[in-house]
């Protein structure tokens, strides 16, 4: 039997990771005829394609976002199953990024290729935990690809914000954060610490937060900021697109306190461009720490790394023995959401 | 150590002040001693320790970590401090047996005392037992470099919040005391007697004037009113006092009680007779007052060199006596103090102090052709030095703050232009979905034709409606977005005019223009007026007076 080359089986190329001979690409950026997608945020699931196969809820994410008719066809798969394409099988395994994120476990012969997506190994009460899959060769993200990257415990976090909500009753406390995703887990958060006021939403993500509790997830009473009285809102909390809490949107509100949910406000210059006041580190991407342990663990001898801080993980991998290489993939690490995005700043 | 770090961490971020007391005096109540004094003293940059220095960092992180990862990180955040911080390695627990992090207190006493050769050794167990934050706070704290843009000032505000006292009381007695406050706090939260200033020079709260308006005039008798040039100097308190074995002590203070006497060597043997004088700080060369502009280079100096000191040779120029050996002369009106002053200054006999001239005036009219011609109207050759006249009641005694009808200042009229608006950016806090900050140029001929160069950046001034007007206008009329800056269109028949107040302009070989303004300021809004018809640079240059040629230092 002719031995694979791991570049046979996945190969990148302007629309993305290519498998040719499965005959199909791993969350393309321009249209193909068929797309294997790992979770629904705007840069990896995007509009257009042929058929589309990934886990019934990133289907129903991007139904949501895109309307109906997003793709020619559709297949959803659950964590898992194993289906045959071409020449090879997809598996798809829970990727802990968000609601439905999935790695995808791509065999060809006695070759394993787990492209990850984007993922993380910490807790979180929206999605089903991060499993780790051995494999042959591991793609990583490395979004926070850093030694200085290392986001330390959630729940700390929305103790932080707690804490000054406490601290000043008469203003509003707003925070930034994605809306897939990130929203949702920072009210899970608040909740699982024991805040159960009512929290407020911002218009751009009241869809997509009541996909998540039609999926049984318990996020406590939520209620639309729009149309609250201004002096209603001193002391509550509200949850907005990143883009919306330095816009004319936050006059409604009294005298707020900006916040920002995301593994950048590790680094104070980052969170003081964008004029944060309460920077809270909560990441839905594996920190340094998580990245390099979960390499060592698939026992992957050859590592691929995309979109992020390729350089200081392919340096690591290598000073461990490992068999690295940038993965240069165009197009990810932009969420539409963030409306200016600070250069290199994906979402987060 | 990690509450205080919280503490500095969240006032980092924080641009309100009233926010950043409430953070202070939340810690001040939360925190007991003797902790929190070491705090306020953290604060106020009352701690004296030797500071480590950054290569000893540097040292420390690369036993730790790989080159090429740490180079890459400290590239990515920017800053020493806080990239070892972050990536300082997890400590085994087995091998430190799990200590509690280090309190405040015991960072700051055993800094103190430690010898040289044994700080690395005790920096990396501090940073073991820390959190991120704290490895922040502490590395900051030892290097000497805390900026965290607190004043002494507000930091004795929040204290004093503690026990509803006005921070005056604090100033006053602040001379006296030391690290960690025990007696202070004691006496704040109602536990013990206010502690008593036992220094022989200490500082005393200033008084402050309010801007005159045309309308308060009418209301104003002239006969109630002494007037004085105002100058272009610094604001200062010098005092000298008696220890208990008879020596003198000689302190100059700014106007906030911030001891600036290591600045200023040259004036303390001028302060050998016991009493404190309000004046103003300036510099004389052959006798003339010299501009603002030279005054500054003699400011922020960590070293004063003797060089430094011969040509850029410092004056006082006094104009309100507070205390005259042992007698406290506040209590007194004005007309009085002035007496006592005249008296005190001629006893002195120094060249480097003189009295601050009255400017005599029988109505409105006449001191209004003062102000506006103050070089025949006694002021000479130092008319280019002052900037308006500042009118004190005769029965006023010295008062801390700015009370009200006492102390006026009418300063002379602001130089003004008019700009047109070039780009725009966010400010900061409340301000921050406002685009709040505009940089604004005046015309000059460009190679095809003429064009606009930005001669400076203005943020206050205008009205709250006026703010909204100009934000509205940014977001109708951008070009171009880079970041948080807005390119405003600005042709000779499109764009915003607005009239900018200044105070002075100086020379500026770091602006494209070549000028720099001091305290610019939107005064108006000419919507009436297309952008050609705003100034032009050439006007500007007009302004700029011959400085005398700088002299590198």
């Amino acid at each position: 039997m002719m031995h694979m080359r791991p570049q046979d089986i996945l190969l990148p190329v302007a629309a993305g990771l290519c498998c040719k001979p499965g005959g199909f690409h791993i969350d393309p950026v321009r249209s193909v005829e068929r797309a294997v997608i790992t979770h629904g945020h705007s840069d990896h699931a995007r509009a257009g394609h042929g058929a589309v196969l990934a886990t019934q809820e990133t289907l129903d994410m991007m139904r949501l976002r895109y309307g109906e008719n997003f793709a020619g066809s559709t297949q959803a798969i659950r964590y898992g199953e194993e289906i045959r394409l071409g020449d090879v099988t997809v598996k798809f395994h829970p990727a802990g990024h968000v609601l439905g994120s999935a790695q995808i476990a791509v065999t060809c012969k006695d070759t394993c290729i787990v492209a990850s997506g984007d993922y993380k190994d910490a807790p979180d009460p929206t999605c089903t935990p991060f499993e780790l899959v051995p494999c042959d060769v591991f793609i990583t993200e490395a979004t926070f690809g850093l030694p200085v990257f290392r986001h330390g415990d959630a729940a700390d976090e929305v103790r932080k914000l707690l804490a000054s909500v406490a601290l000043f009753p008469e203003r509003a406390h707003l925070v930034g954060a994605y809306s897939l995703g990130k929203a949702q887990r920072v009210i899970a958060l608040l909740r699982a610490v024991g805040y159960d006021a009512p929290i407020y939403l911002h218009g751009a993500m009241e869809t997509i937060t009541h996909y998540y509790q039609s999926r049984g997830i318990d996020l406590g009473e939520l209620r639309p900021a729009k149309g609250a009285k201004k002096a209603a809102l001193a002391g509550t909390i509200t949850l907005a697109p990143p883009s919306a809490t330095s816009d004319l949107w936050t006059r409604r509100f009294p005298d707020p306190v900006t916040a920002f949910a995301s593994g950048w406000m590790r680094v104070r210059a980052r969170a003081r461009q964008r004029g944060v006041e309460l920077p809270l580190v909560i990441s839905d991407h594996a920190d340094w720490d998580g990245l390099t342990a979960t390499i060592a663990a698939t026992g992957a001898g050859e590592i691929w790394v995309t979109h992020g801080q390729e350089d200081a993980l392919v340096h690591w991998c290598r000073s461990k023995g490992l068999k690295a290489q940038p993965l240069d993939l165009v197009g990810y690490g932009d969420e539409e959401e963030s409306e200016t995005p600070i250069q290199g700043e994906a979402e987060a | 150590m990690n509450r205080f770090a919280e503490l500095l961490d969240r006032l980092a971020y924080e641009p309100g002040r009233n926010n950043k007391l409430r953070l202070i005096t939340g810690y001040f109540r939360e925190v007991g001693d003797p902790d929190r004094g070491y705090a306020l003293a953290a604060l106020t940059g009352a701690l004296s320790f030797k500071h480590a220095k950054p290569a000893l960092i540097r040292d420390l992180i690369a036993a730790r970590t790989d080159e090429v990862l740490f180079g890459l990180s400290y590239d990515y955040v920017g800053d020493l401090s806080e990239t070892v911080a972050l990536m300082w390695p997890k400590a085994s627990l087995a091998a430190h047996n799990n200590p509690p992090p280090p309190t405040l207190t015991e960072v700051v006493t055993t800094l103190r005392t430690l010898g040289k050769t044994e700080l690395p050794k005790q920096l990396e167990r501090w940073l073991d037992e820390l959190d991120e934050t704290g490895r922040w706070a502490l590395l900051k704290l030892v290097t000497g470099a805390l900026r965290i843009g607190i004043s002494a000032r507000l930091a004795k505000t929040a204290a004093a919040a503690l026990g509803d006292k006005d921070p005056h009381e604090i100033e006053l007695i602040w001379p006296g005391l030391a690290p960690p406050y025990l007696d202070l706090f004691a006496w704040l939260e109602g536990r013990g007697d206010k502690p008593v200033n036992r220094d022989p020079a200490p500082f005393r709260p200033v008084m402050l004037a309010h801007a005159i308006e045309d309308g308060d005039f009418a209301a104003l008798d002239p006969a109630d009113y002494i007037a004085e040039w105002k100058w272009d100097g610094i604001r200062v308190q010098a005092v000298a006092g008696r220890d208990d074995r008879g020596h003198i002590t000689a302190r100059l203070y700014s106007r906030t009680g911030e001891d600036i006497t290591g600045s200023f060597p040259d004036l303390v043997p001028s302060l050998r007779l016991p009493g404190a004088i309000d004046g103003e700080l300036l510099i004389l060369r052959e006798g003339r007052v010299q501009s603002f502009n030279v005054l500054q280079q003699r400011l922020n100096r960590k070293v004063v060199s003797p060089k430094l000191i011969k040509e850029f040779p410092i004056h006082l120029r006094a104009y309100d006596l507070l205390g005259d050996d042992e007698n406290d002369l506040r209590e007194l009106p004005f007309a009085e103090r002035r007496e006592h002053l005249e008296r005190f200054i001629g006893k002195l006999g120094d060249p480097r102090i003189d009295l601050s001239p009255t400017v005599p005036f029988a109505s409105w009219e006449a001191l209004t052709a003062a102000r506006a011609d103050p070089a025949s109207a006694g002021a000479g050759e130092d008319a280019d030095a002052v900037e308006g006249v500042m009118l004190k009641r005769r029965d006023a005694p010295y008062l801390p703050g700015r009370p009200k009808g006492q102390w006026w200042k009418w300063k002379r009229d602001p130089h003004i232009i008019d700009a047109v608006l070039m780009y725009a950016q966010r400010g900061h806090g409340k301000r921050s979905s406002y685009y709040s900050d505009y940089t604004f140029g005046v015309w000059t001929a460009g190679d095809a034709g003429d064009e606009l160069v930005p001669v400076g950046k203005a943020y206050f001034g205008f009205t709250d409606e006026e703010l909204l007007q100009i934000d509205r206008f940014v977001r109708r009329n951008t070009t171009e977005k880079f970041g948080p800056v807005r390119h405003v269109v600005h042709e000779s028949d499109k764009g915003l005019v607005l009239e900018v107040a200044f105070e002075g302009l100086q020379r500026s070989p770091r602006h494209k223009s070549g000028v720099a303004m001091r305290f610019p300021r939107i005064s108006r809004l000419r919507w009436d007026k297309p952008p050609r018809e705003a100034d032009r640079l050439e006007t500007l240059e007009k302004m700029l007076k011959a400085e005398p040629a700088e002299i590198e230092v």
